[in-house]
């Protein structure tokens, strides 16, 4: 019995030991830019852009694969200033020509089609979703990023992405469009 | 004489007046002499829960229940909210939503009365008496009586009243300058109700535990100031009825202390770091009525105006009337009016849908003709700076207009577009016709949904925080079961090899021992490991 605990302790030891050094010797220095970017990103994992994790999606930003725009539940505030680290000296605008400023979307669950089977509930990265077994569920707007990740599991299409609600709060006027005002261009040479 | 009392003979507002303003026609000729009436009580009551700034009201009633007037139907939610009570006696049809009173016409919570006819008080709160009753008491009482400013902030007055914690204040201003063209609600209550205000004056004073009070008139309402200067001799507080020039916006709490003290509030700062307190006079007629008489806020005069309205008048009306009903009391629309407003020419906000309600910070309801809205053919800006010479903050409203519209926004707040009161003397003054307030209020309202956006962001990093946290804690539980349950297995061996061992050595000396026994011992330790489980 002894030899046996002991012979087990020793291996962990061993293996640890080793691990502990591969490690240090094995090291990968990840470029600060990396941290930079995922500290920007929302840090949700929610997989919107189609990279594992926002880790997956800094890294690729780094190395230029992924557009400064790939996070769609980060909008065009985070995008601007990705834009800003990768991209330093450039104009962030230009990166986001074509990133048009997009209306807030969150996720909305029709109640007759929610079987309450927890899924969506158990993959939300933001926890926007409350319910139960076997109880509907639904979506707490002001938590909800828009994500899609709820979407792709819920086995009886019950979700849907829809534009987030107006309220009053987020309410505003129109832009006036005067024939004439301040931009230059409107003024006759 | 000494240097103080030489001070006190000058009265600053004859040297000070405030920046910029502008003179519009005032047009209080339309309803100012016809006395305050109370309408009838209506065949529906919307009451939106949120009538105020700050936290909206927690509707404390379900359908079909029957209220009573005066009845607590949404309590106040955290520190800065009000309560609503219900305005009359009747059956709640409706917890839902319903258009707000706004340009935007969203939904909004809203509680729907079906009033009984009946208008049977509920049991009223406790009375005080403001001589003997600590200035805690008193804010407390005009908090649960749900008063806001009635000027059309809408701030819980009762947040204004605890300020003597935080600040050393020694005036008390009543805000009675009502600058905003066609509304003569004030002026109304100030001469009817001038002894009523007055009380409540004295009850807000007590509160605030000031020095002196300031009632602020503008020169246009002669009656008003006579009215009120009846009583100003009244209180135990040293106490003055001040005529202030007819100009706008005097009615703005910082013009208005500039104008009586002579000195400006920083900017972004309160009046309270000046020592000074402003009020308006229909929250101090509200005050009088919670305090000496328990009636929480429910009604409110409003002024309904304009030449699209058949007969202008100063109505009494019960919050959560719908704007059409009131304008039906006043005779109805003589024209289908260009503009339909809630609250003054100068600031209030045009609405669509002529059933939403009033509110507590309703003040006037006009229906303007085309005749008295402004040409909307817009020309070039040809420089003359005049919106410049009319703003009452020193701003530069052309060049603001100018960052806006090229989409420079932190641009336009660098040259202080937070600080613009958006009273509209740019638009007002402006030859062109630009709509320039029109524009500051987008990138205004812009700006605050950014701001709440980021907000959210944030808040979803927290949350999505929370959550890794929380996995990574039921992951770490359950790896020290797993390792519990190994070590409680090891253990469990370790007894069952040292139960074997001593039944061996049991077996050893003795050659007779039964065979029975190690078995016994074995089925004993399974027991005693079941227990440790």
């Amino acid at each position: 019995m002894i030899e046996a605990a002991a012979s087990m302790s020793a291996l962990g030891l061993g293996l640890g030991l080793l691990l502990g050094v591969a490690a240090r010797r094995f090291h990968v220095e990840t470029p600060p830019i990396i941290d930079e970017i995922d500290g920007i990103l929302p840090g949700t994992n929610c997989g919107a852009c189609g990279y594992p994790g926002c880790r997956g999606l800094a890294e690729a930003m780094a190395e230029g694969t992924a557009p400064v725009t790939a996070c769609t539940p980060g909008g065009r505030d985070v995008a601007l200033q990705l834009a800003e680290i990768v991209d330093p000296g450039g104009d962030g605008d230009a990166a986001l020509s074509d990133m048009a400023d997009e209306e807030p979307h969150v996720a909305f669950i029709f109640e007759d089609h929610c079987t309450g089977c927890m899924k969506c509930f158990k993959r939300c990265p933001t926890d926007a979703i409350i319910g139960a077994n076997k109880q509907i569920h639904t979506v707490i707007v002001d938590a909800c990023i828009g994500c899609d990740a709820c979407v792709e599991v819920c086995p009886t299409e019950a979700i849907v992405i829809r534009a987030k609600p107006r309220t009053l709060k987020s309410w505003y006027w129109e832009k006036p469009q005067p024939k004439f005002g301040a931009g230059a261009e409107e003024y006759p040479a | 004489m000494t240097l103080p009392s030489i001070a006190s003979l000058l009265r600053p507002s004859q040297y000070f007046t405030v920046r910029g303003g502008v003179h519009p026609e005032t047009r209080k000729n339309l309803s100012s002499e016809s006395a305050i009436e109370d309408m009838p009580i209506p065949s529906l009551l919307r009451i939106p829960l949120q009538q105020h700034i700050g936290a909206e009201a927690e509707p404390m009633v379900k359908r079909d229940d029957h209220v009573l007037k005066g009845q607590l139907i949404g309590k106040a939610r955290g520190p800065v909210s009000a309560n609503i009570h219900a305005p009359t006696s009747g059956r709640v049809i409706a917890v839902g939503h319903f258009a707000a009173p706004h340009p935007s016409a969203l939904p909004v919570p809203t509680i729907t009365i079906r009033p009984d006819g009946e208008d049977t008080w509920g049991p009223r709160l406790p009375r005080l008496r403001p001589e003997n009753a600590t200035p805690e008491e008193i804010a407390a009482q005009v908090a649960e009586a749900g008063i806001v400013g009635m000027g059309g902030a809408t701030f819980p007055a009762a947040v204004k009243l605890n300020l003597r914690a935080r600040y050393d204040l020694h005036t008390l201003v009543i805000n009675g300058a009502e600058c905003e063209p066609y509304l003569t609600c004030d002026d109304r209550l100030m001469r009817e109700r001038a002894e009523d205000i007055y009380d409540g004056i004295g009850i807000m004073a007590r509160a605030l535990g000031v020095r002196q009070i300031v009632v602020a008139i503008e020169s246009n309402k002669p009656q008003a100031i006579a009215a009120m200067q009846q009583f100003d001799r009244a209180l135990g507080i040293p106490s003055r009825v001040q005529v202030v020039p007819t100009q706008y916006p005097m009615g703005s709490e910082k013009h208005l202390v500039k104008t009586i003290t002579g000195r400006e509030t920083p900017a972004r700062a309160l009046t309270a770091d000046l020592g000074v307190v402003v009020h308006n006079a229909g929250t101090a007629h509200a005050v009088h009525l919670a305090v000496r008489y328990g009636e929480p806020l429910i009604s409110r005069v409003v002024t309904v105006s304009g030449r699209g309205v058949k007969r202008p008048a100063n109505v009494r009306v019960l919050i959560g009337t719908p704007v059409a009903e009131v304008l039906e009391h006043c005779g109805g629309l003589v024209e289908d009016p260009d503009r339909l407003l809630l609250g003054g020419p100068m600031m209030g906000q045009p609405i669509q849908n002529r059933r939403v309600p009033v509110v507590k910070g309703t003040s006037g309801i006009l229906a303007l003709t085309a005749a008295e809205t402004p040409d909307r053919d817009t020309m070039p800006c040809i420089r003359c700076g005049r919106c410049a010479q009319g703003c009452p903050v020193g701003l530069t409203p052309f060049e603001l207009n100018a960052r806006i519209q090229s989409g420079d926004l932190e641009g336009a707040v660098k040259i202080g577009l937070l600080d613009c009161l958006t009273c509209g003397c740019c638009s007002f003054a402006c030859p062109s016709n630009i709509p320039l307030v029109q524009t500051i209020h987008y990138a205004k309202g812009k700006l605050a949904e950014e701001e709440g956006r980021r907000h959210q962001q944030e808040e979803a990093k927290r949350l999505a925080a929370a959550r890794k946290a929380r996995e990574e804690a039921a992951a770490e539980a359950k790896r020290q079961m797993m390792a519990k349950r190994k070590a409680e297995m090891a253990a469990k061996k370790k007894r069952e090899a040292e139960a074997a061992a001593r039944a061996a050595s049991a077996e050893t000396p003795p050659d007779q021992a039964p065979t029975s026994q190690p078995q016994t011992a074995q089925a004993e330790s399974t027991r005693d490991g079941g227990a440790t489980q």
